[in-house]
């Protein structure tokens, strides 16, 4: 059978083109590479190369012949053992196959499950309720059910203290945990969360790095892959920008990207949010920057407790974690498990103040906030619940769902700004999944929508603070 | 101690010897990877591949003498130009291609795509998207290896574009910093997508880019794979030494475009015709065969059938494979913790 040479699509949007010249004609022998026609596009004219060796038995299509659709046969290509009587089966006008392109996959059965009855479901991909199962928007009946274990034997711990110890444990029983980052060695960490670290461990698994968050964080991404656990440092999250790169093309996509094939166990941590009197470069919330990526795990702890528990845990997962501190809390102190197997569970929110009247969200440094804001509400007669985010993806919803169907009313806390903000999430997912129990609509609560300013009287009016919780209780709770 | 780069340094194909069989092996593999990539290119051209495709047509030597350097228990990670590194390695055509037509036989299941495959199994990491970001991932095997204590190297291949991202010299820098080994592999094919490297780079002699950094550099024929392989032993043995990283700068052509839908207007024919009459490392290695009486015409031909009918199978594969089960959507984001 002789070959067919079909039009070629010469990009993805392609359907037809002109067919400008023949550089060939027929009888002519030709090898694979051998430049035969060229093909002009809306875009360019480009060169046909053979792809098989042989003689042009018979030109279909001539050149100068314009709207020649894709894949159409435009000459046969005689095999060495053929000769111009093979062409006498084949119609003049050719049989033109049309490619076989596999249907696109499946929109209906991904459309139906976007249209659920009765429900004013929102509008993407897979839709907002029913969601398939491995589908991280999914409510999550594990954390419904997991209840934190209870300790008995506490010891007071600084948030620093706590997250040197998680490392320091973790290092202790697995081999492949390493520290890496900027000062994270002699200097025992520029703010000290390294502390000791280096005389345990040696320069081998606590490795100072040169300033150079991109190069670092691809190469401990890479180390990643081959199984190593690096636990990257930055001095704050706000060099971590020079390396997003990597935390979301490398860390959180390769395991896709590879068919489950690389995993990526690696905790990018380090003090994020709002500092004090530092300017807009070093001040700034990055939670719904990581939140936004699937492939990642994002936590933010507030207590040192949390620090502990949540940090032991990201060290131990198979993924990618950013890990969200702040710097403002590492001389906080708490009271933490004494025990070596304390470890908390990512994903799973944690009641820090029950109440019925308001339920107030918040991570990190806002729990505090909002725990003050609580003691103020209640002396006001409103009595608020307080959750304490933990992780931020994935979202414990069904914490919070439960609590909003016992409040009906929902404040949302951060340091960051509103706009597609991890408060913009929560509000959606709210509506989402308990639309029906609102008795007012979710207020937030968030820094201005400005840089950080340095001077002290405007850098307080930028950062939330406890009174804008309380007015926004106030407010929902319509008094 | 690192050295200072070496003088601009040419390697020919006299200085080195290949036996016979070595010599028919690498013709296969470089035949392996044309044909491969004609086919892939027809297929694009039949709309069973979608999107970017890089074809690399023309620089076969390079990944065929490399490979010839180095054992299966090394690393090798490479940009989004990784068809030829991939069957260099070892890995199956016919998964390469279904990679290529989106389909559940490919490397990565179908969702990947022709710049995203992997093969843990052949020690290949990739298959990288965004220019030069390849470079410090492969330091980081390279860093992997040597926090393990094996005596392993990481090919890490970059394109003359990629020379001028900044994340590569903060590899390099940590490279030589720790005695990496690490071998850089600068593919100078000349042409950044359509910035000629005399328009791109300050200074047209890519192997000196770690002399900053103390990184011995060499300058090679990349059209000649007993060169490659030659300057490739050198370098491998300069880490497993644990001299630290190595530069290689393999001076070689693409003859197709950037991608499947550029013209390549940006040179003329002239230079692509005589790359490919005067430089072809596929003739070039055909021509010692036939002239060393290591095989006759027919012989290279039942190497050509063979090779053709390999590639023809593994189309095969990738237009019969079925797209990934919609299931697969939601597969593989998350490791259960």
């Amino acid at each position: 059978m002789p070959i067919e040479v079909l039009m070629p699509a010469l990009s993805p949007t392609m359907t037809e083109g002109t067919l400008a010249k023949w550089t060939v004609k027929e009888g002519d022998k030709i090898a694979s590479g051998d430049v035969i026609a060229e093909i002009e596009t809306d875009k360019a004219t480009m060169e046909v190369e053979a792809v098989d060796e042989g003689t042009i038995g018979k030109i279909v299509i001539a050149e100068g012949a314009e709207n020649v659709a894709v894949n159409a046969v435009i000459a046969y290509i005689l095999e060495e053992d053929e000769d111009a009587s093979a062409l006498d089966n084949i119609s003049a006008t050719g049989s033109a196959p049309k490619a076989e392109v596999a249907p696109a996959p499946a929109a209906e059965t991904v459309s139906a499950s976007a249209s659920i009855p009765a429900q004013p479901a929102a509008v993407s991909a897979s839709g907002a309720f029913e969601r398939a199962s491995g589908d991280p928007r999914a409510m999550s009946e594990v954390n419904a059910t997991q209840d934190e274990k209870t300790y008995t034997s506490f010891k007071t711990q600084t948030v620093r203290e706590a997250l040197r110890d998680a490392m320091a444990e973790e290092m202790r029983s697995d081999e492949n945990v390493y520290v890496m980052g900027e000062e994270v060695a002699q200097y025992q960490g520029a703010y000290k969360v390294t502390q000791g670290l280096l005389d345990e461990f040696g320069d081998k698994r606590v490795v100072d790095t040169p300033i150079t968050e991109y190069g670092f964080t691809g190469m401990a991404t890479g180390a990643a892959f081959m199984g190593l656990k690096p636990i990257v440092e930055f001095m704050t999250f706000n060099f971590a920008m020079q390396a997003i790169d990597h935390i979301i093309n490398s860390a959180a996509k390769t395991l896709y990207m590879s068919g489950g094939q690389l995993g990526c166990p690696i905790v990018f941590r380090g003090p994020n949010g709002v500092a004090s009197r530092v300017g807009a470069q070093h001040s700034q919330c990055y939670a719904s920057w990581y939140a936004h990526c699937p492939g990642l795990k994002v936590v933010s702890p507030w207590s040192a407790a949390d620090a502990k528990g949540l940090l032991k845990a990201a060290i131990r997962d198979p993924n990618p974690v950013v890990f969200l501190e702040n710097e403002l809390l590492y001389g906080t102190s708490f009271e933490v498990p004494d025990d070596e197997d304390f470890v908390l569970p990512i994903g799973q929110a944690k009641i820090e103040r029950e109440g019925t009247d308001v339920t107030i969200v918040a991570f990190s440094i806002m729990v505090g906030k909002a725990l003050k804001a609580a003691e103020q509400l209640a002396e006001q007669g409103i009595s608020a619940e307080v959750i304490n985010l933990r992780s931020i993806r994935p979202l414990d919803v069904n914490t919070i769902v439960r609590s909003v169907m016992k409040t009906n009313r929902l404040v949302t806390c951060e340091e960051g700004w509103h706009f597609a903000g991890i408060g913009a999430e929560i509000a959606s997912t709210i509506m989402e999944h308990a639309f029906d129990y609102l008795d007012a609509p979710v207020a937030r609560v968030t820094g201005e929508d400005v840089p950080m300013p340095y001077a002290a009287n405007l850098e307080v009016l930028a950062v939330p603070q406890e009174k804008h919780i309380v007015d926004a209780a106030k407010a929902v709770c319509y008094r | 101690m690192a050295t200072t780069p070496k003088r601009k340094r040419v390697t020919t194909r006299a200085d080195n010897l290949a036996s016979s069989d070595d010599l028919l092996k690498y013709y296969r593999e470089m035949l392996l990877i044309r044909r491969f990539e004609e086919k892939a290119g027809q297929l694009y051209g039949m709309g069973l591949i979608g999107g970017f495709c890089h074809l690399y047509i023309g620089q076969e030597a390079v990944v065929v003498g490399m490979q010839a350097a180095i054992t299966g228990d090394d690393g090798v990670i490479t940009s989004y130009r990784d068809h030829g590194h991939m069957l260099a390695c070892g890995m199956d055509p016919a998964g390469v291609m279904a990679e290529l037509t989106g389909r559940e036989g490919g490397y990565s299941r179908g969702k990947g795509g022709s710049m995203h495959m992997f093969s843990k199994e052949k020690n290949f990491f990739g298959g990288h998207g965004i220019v030069g970001g390849q470079v410090p991932l492969g330091t980081g095997i390279a860093f992997n290896y040597k926090y393990r204590g094996q005596n392993r190297v990481c090919l890490t291949y970059l394109g003359d574009g990629a020379v001028n991202q900044g994340q590569v010299y903060e590899a390099f820098n940590m490279a030589a910093l720790w005695k990496l080994p690490v071998i850089y592999c600068i593919e100078n094919n000349q042409y950044a997508m359509g910035t000629s490297a005399q328009r791109h780079s300050a200074s047209p002699d890519l192997y000196q880019r770690g002399a900053a950094y103390g990184i011995p550099g060499e300058q090679v024929d990349g059209m000649d794979v007993l060169a490659v392989k030659a300057a490739g032993e050198r370098a491998v043995a300069h880490c497993r030494e644990g001299n630290g990283p190595y530069i290689l700068e393999l001076k070689t052509y693409r003859y197709r475009g950037h991608s499947m839908s550029d013209p390549a207007k940006y040179r003329t024919k002239e230079e692509l015709d005589k790359m490919r009459k005067e430089h072809d490392p596929i003739d070039m290695v055909k021509k010692l065969l036939i002239d060393g009486n290591i095989i006759d015409e027919a012989g290279l031909k039942d190497i050509d059938k063979e090779v053709k009918s390999e590639v023809a199978k593994a189309a095969e594969f990738a237009q019969n494979s079925p797209e990934p089960d919609v299931s697969e959507l939601f597969t593989d984001i998350l490791i259960d913790a």
